[in-house]
C-alpha cells in the first residue's frame, strides 16, 4: 500500500511537472510509435488527428493517453511512464505551427480552383 | 493373384476374338452351339479373304504431325468474337495450343498477348483494365499451379464486382498427359479452387461446347454484379484438330448482353418519397458508378434532392466530383434517411463497435432514433456463403435488389415528380447550407495540408499537392487507391471524369497495386491519358515484375513511390495489440518494416528497364523529379521516382 501510495505521487508529481526534455521526447516519440498513427512531425493522418503543436494541457494529454476515448491504443505508465510522456510532451509543443496555406503558393493555387 | 479371364477390349483384342469365334463356328464348338440353344440363325462363314484381313496383324499406325485446323484456332475465333483487345498469362504448357493460335492464328491482335511474371499480376492488370476500359481483359493460366498464384487476385476482382474473363489450360484425359510434370499440373475440377469467388466456370468436354460456354461466361462476368469468371480450355481440344464433321457444324454463339437489372417500381417509388420527404437526407455510395454514365445519375440525383452524398473512407469507384458542393457532407447520425447504393458493408457504416483498443465487443447505431435506412444493391442478387465479403446484415426499412446505376433513371423521375416548387424551395436552401460547408472543409483540408509541409519524410499532403501541381492541366487518371495516402489526392484534387478514379483491391489483398495501375495504365494508353500510379512499397514487392511488362508493352505510367519503409497497417496493428498487453511498445517494426537495408526503388525500376528516380527525400526535389519523369511518360514509357514519406 504504501509502495503504491509512492507511486501516486511520483506519477502525479511526474505528470505536473512543466517542462520535460524535447530532444528526449523527439526520440521517444518515434521508438514507442506514436508516430505511426500522427506522423513523424505530429503532423496528423487518417488513422490518428494532428497533435504538433498540441493546445492540450498535459493533464488533458495525459488523461486521453491512459484513456483514450477514440480508437488510439491506451498506453498506461508501466509501458509508458510519466516522465517520459511529459518529454513527448515537451517535443509536441516544440514543434512550429505550420503557416498559412496561402502562403504555400501548391496550397493556395487549389484553394482557387 | 488370380488372373482376370476378360479379354481386352481394345481393338486388337475384339479381333482376336472374332477369330476365335469364326474357328469355334467351323469346329462346331460351344459358342456355335450357344446360338444354335438360343434359335439364332447361324452367320455365313466368312470368306478366305475377310478372314486373313480380320486375323492379320493391324497395318502400321500412320502417324500424323500437322494439322491446318488445330482446336485452338476455333477457340481463339470465338474468343476473338467476344472483342478482347489484350490477354494477359505468364507462359504455361496446358494452355500452348491457344498460345501459339493467338500469335499465329490469330497475328497476336485483338487480342494481343501481354507477357506477365505472375499469374497474379496478369489478374490484376485485367482487373485495372475493366475498371477503365469497362469490360473485361482476358487471362490465361494452368489451370493448377497458375490459378493457385491467380488466386488472390481474383477474390480482389470477386469482392471489386469487376468482371475478368479467366482461361484454363487443363489436360483432362489421363492419356494425353505425358510426363510427371503434366500430371502435375493437370487437375479433375479446375475452378473448384476459386469457384467460392468467382460468377460462373465451365469445363467444356467438345469445342461446341466450348464455344456456348465461353459465350456464356463473358455474359454472365458482365451482368451486374460483374465478377471474375473461369472456362477450362481442355489441351486435348486445344491441340488436336477440329473433326471433320465439326468443321461443317461447329457455330460461335451470338452474344446477347442482359439489361441490368433495375429497381421494381413499387419499391422505387416508395424509396423517392422517402427522399423526397426527408429532411436530412445521406447518399451513401459504394460501387455506383459501373460507366461514366452512372457519376452523371448520381449527381444528377444529388441535385435534385440537394442531397449530400458520401463516399469516404473507401472510395470504391469514381462516383461523384470532388469539388461538387453536395460531395461529402451530410451527417449519418443526424440524417433522417440514408441511401446506400452498393455499399458493401452497410451496417458497418450505421453503426460503431469497440475500437481495437479495449477487450471485448459492443456495438451501437450512430443513426437517430427513427432514421429510414434504404438500400438498392444488385449484391442482393449474388449469395455465396465461404467468404464473408457481403458484411454484416442491416435492419432496412427498404431493400431493392437491383443495380444502382440501372435504378438511378426511374429513381430520379419519380424524385421528380413528387417535387413541388415549395418543396423544392426548401431543398435549395438545405443545398446552399450543404455548398458552404463543403467550402470549409475544403479549407480546412488546405490548412492541414500545410502542416509538417517541408518535414522530410515527405508528407502524403505534399506529395500530393505536388504531384497534382504536375499534372492538373494533363488529362490524368489516378489508377491507384488513395486509402494509405490519408485520402489526399481526393481531398486536394479535382476529380469530375469517371476514369480519373478507379478505387481499391476489392478484398484490400496487397500486391493488386502495381499490376493493376498497369493494366488500366493500358486501357488509358489509346485515349492518351497521363495515368498516375502512387504506389505503397509494401505492394509493389509481392510481384515487381510487371514493371518489366510496363516496360516490354511500352505501357506509358507514371509511378510515384509512398515509399514509408513499413507494411504500415500491421504495424500499427501490433502496437495495438502491444499496448493492450502492456508490454513492448517500441518493438512493433518487428517483422513490420523494410528497412536494413532499404529498398531502393529507383535501381529496381531501372533492373526491369523502366526509368527510376530517387530516393527523394528532400520535399523540394519532388517537383522536378515529377516533372522528368512525366517528360518519360510523355514519351510513352513507364517511370518511377521513388519519394521517402510519412507513413499515412
Amino acid at each position: 500500500m504504501k509502495y503504491f501510495l509512492m507511486l501516486m505521487l511520483a506519477s502525479a508529481a511526474g505528470a505536473q511537472s512543466p517542462a520535460g526534455n524535447p530532444e528526449s521526447g523527439k526520440l521517444l516519440f518515434d521508438k514507442d510509435g506514436c508516430y505511426e498513427c500522427h506522423g513523424h512531425a505530429g503532423q496528423g493522418g487518417r488513422p490518428g488527428p494532428r497533435i504538433a503543436a498540441t493546445s492540450l494541457s498535459i493533464q488533458t494529454l495525459r488523461r486521453y493517453v491512459r484513456r483514450p476515448a477514440g480508437a488510439m491504443p491506451a498506453y498506461t505508465e508501466k509501458v509508458l511512464p510519466d516522465p517520459e510522456l511529459r518529454d513527448i510532451y515537451a517535443y509536441l509543443k516544440s514543434l512550429p505551427a505550420a503557416k498559412p496555406s496561402k502562403d504555400i503558393p501548391l496550397l493556395n493555387q487549389l484553394r482557387d480552383q | 493373384m488370380a488372373k482376370s479371364t476378360k479379354t481386352p477390349v481394345d481393338r486388337r483384342g475384339f479381333l482376336k476374338g472374332a477369330a476365335a469365334g469364326a474357328a469355334a463356328i467351323v469346329a462346331k464348338g460351344p459358342a456355335a452351339n450357344a446360338q444354335e440353344a438360343s434359335g439364332r440363325r447361324a452367320a455365313p462363314l466368312p470368306s478366305e479373304r475377310l478372314v486373313a484381313a480380320e486375323t492379320s496383324p493391324p497395318p502400321p499406325r500412320t502417324d500424323v504431325y500437322t494439322t491446318d485446323r488445330p482446336g485452338a484456332d476455333f477457340m481463339l475465333d470465338v474468343i476473338k468474337s467476344l472483342g478482347f483487345e489484350y490477354v494477359a498469362a505468364n507462359p504455361g504448357s496446358s494452355f500452348r495450343g491457344l498460345h501459339e493460335s493467338i500469335i499465329n492464328y490469330g497475328g497476336n491482335k485483338s487480342p494481343e498477348l501481354l507477357t506477365c511474371c505472375h499469374e497474379e499480376s496478369s489478374v490484376a492488370m485485367a482487373h485495372g483494365y475493366a475498371k477503365i476500359e469497362g469490360k473485361p481483359m482476358m487471362v490465361m493460366a494452368h489451370g493448377t499451379v497458375g490459378l493457385q498464384h491467380a488466386s488472390m487476385a481474383i477474390y480482389n476482382a470477386y469482392a471489386d464486382r469487376v468482371p475478368v474473363y479467366i482461361v484454363l489450360g487443363n489436360i483432362q484425359d489421363v492419356t494425353y498427359r505425358r510426363n510427371d510434370v503434366e500430371w502435375a499440373h493437370s487437375v479433375q475440377d479446375a475452378a473448384a479452387m476459386v469457384r467460392e469467388y468467382t460468377r460462373w466456370d465451365d469445363a467444356p468436354v467438345s469445342l461446341g461446347h466450348f464455344a456456348e460456354s465461353a459465350i456464356r461466361a463473358y455474359k454472365i462476368a458482365m451482368t451486374p454484379p460483374y465478377g471474375p469468371v473461369v472456362i477450362v480450355a481442355d489441351a486435348v481440344l486445344q491441340d488436336e484438330p477440329v473433326a471433320d464433321a465439326d468443321r461443317r457444324s461447329l457455330r460461335i454463339p451470338r452474344l446477347a448482353l442482359a439489361a441490368p437489372p433495375a429497381g421494381d417500381s413499387g419499391a422505387v417509388a416508395e424509396a423517392a418519397r422517402m427522399l423526397v420527404e426527408a429532411e436530412n437526407p445521406v447518399i451513401l455510395a459504394g460501387r455506383v458508378a459501373r460507366t461514366p454514365n452512372g457519376l452523371k445519375l448520381l449527381v444528377e440525383l444529388a441535385e435534385t434532392l440537394q442531397a449530400p452524398v458520401q463516399d469516404r473512407p473507401y472510395h470504391y469507384r469514381m462516383n461523384f466530383p470532388s469539388r461538387h458542393p453536395l460531395y461529402g457532407g451530410g451527417s449519418i447520425e443526424e440524417a433522417d434517411v440514408i441511401m446506400a447504393l452498393e455499399v458493401p458493408d452497410f451496417w458497418q457504416a450505421t453503426h460503431a463497435q469497440t475500437p481495437i483498443n479495449r477487450m471485448g465487443m459492443q456495438s451501437r447505431p450512430t443513426t437517430k432514433s427513427g432514421a429510414k435506412l434504404i438500400t438498392i444493391s444488385s449484391l442482393d442478387l449474388l449469395a455465396k456463403s465461404n467468404y464473408q465479403d457481403f458484411g454484416r446484415y442491416n435492419d432496412v426499412n427498404l431493400a431493392l435488389a437491383a443495380d444502382a446505376e440501372a435504378t438511378l433513371p426511374s429513381l430520379i423521375e419519380a424524385c421528380k415528380r413528387l417535387l413541388n416548387t415549395d418543396r423544392k424551395r426548401v431543398l435549395l436552401d438545405r443545398g446552399v447550407k450543404l455548398a458552404e460547408a463543403a467550402k470549409q472543409a475544403h479549407q480546412q483540408a488546405l490548412e492541414q495540408a500545410a502542416w509538417a509541409w517541408d518535414t522530410s519524410p515527405i508528407t502524403t499532403a505534399r506529395l500530393s499537392a505536388e504531384l497534382w501541381n504536375q499534372i492538373r492541366n494533363e488529362d490524368w487518371s489516378l489508377v491507384s487507391d488513395v486509402l494509405f495516402m490519408s485520402s489526399w489526392p481526393t481531398r486536394l484534387w479535382d476529380f469530375d471524369k469517371h476514369y480519373q478514379y478507379i478505387g481499391a483491391q476489392g478484398a484490400y489483398g496487397i500486391g493488386y497495386g502495381a499490376p493493376a495501375s498497369v493494366g488500366a495504365a493500358l486501357a488509358n494508353k489509346k485515349h492518351g491519358r497521363l495515368s498516375v500510379n502512387i504506389q505503397c512499397d509494401g505492394d509493389l514487392n509481392y510481384a515487381p515484375g510487371v514493371l518489366w511488362t510496363a516496360a516490354h508493352h511500352r505501357i506509358p505510367l507514371l509511378t510515384v513511390m509512398h515509399n514509408n519503409r513499413a507494411y504500415h497497417q500491421e504495424r500499427m496493428y501490433i502496437q495495438d495489440m502491444a499496448a493492450r498487453a502492456e508490454r513492448g511498445i517500441d518493438r512493433a517494426n518487428i517483422g513490420t518494416a523494410l528497412t536494413d537495408p532499404n529498398i531502393s526503388y529507383a535501381m529496381l525500376a531501372k533492373a526491369y528497364g523502366v526509368y527510376g528516380e530517387g530516393p527523394i527525400e528532400n520535399p523540394n526535389d519532388l517537383g522536378p523529379a515529377i516533372r522528368r519523369a512525366i517528360e518519360v511518360v510523355k514519351r510513352g514509357e513507364p517511370a518511377l521516382v521513388d519519394v521517402v514519406t510519412q507513413p499515412r
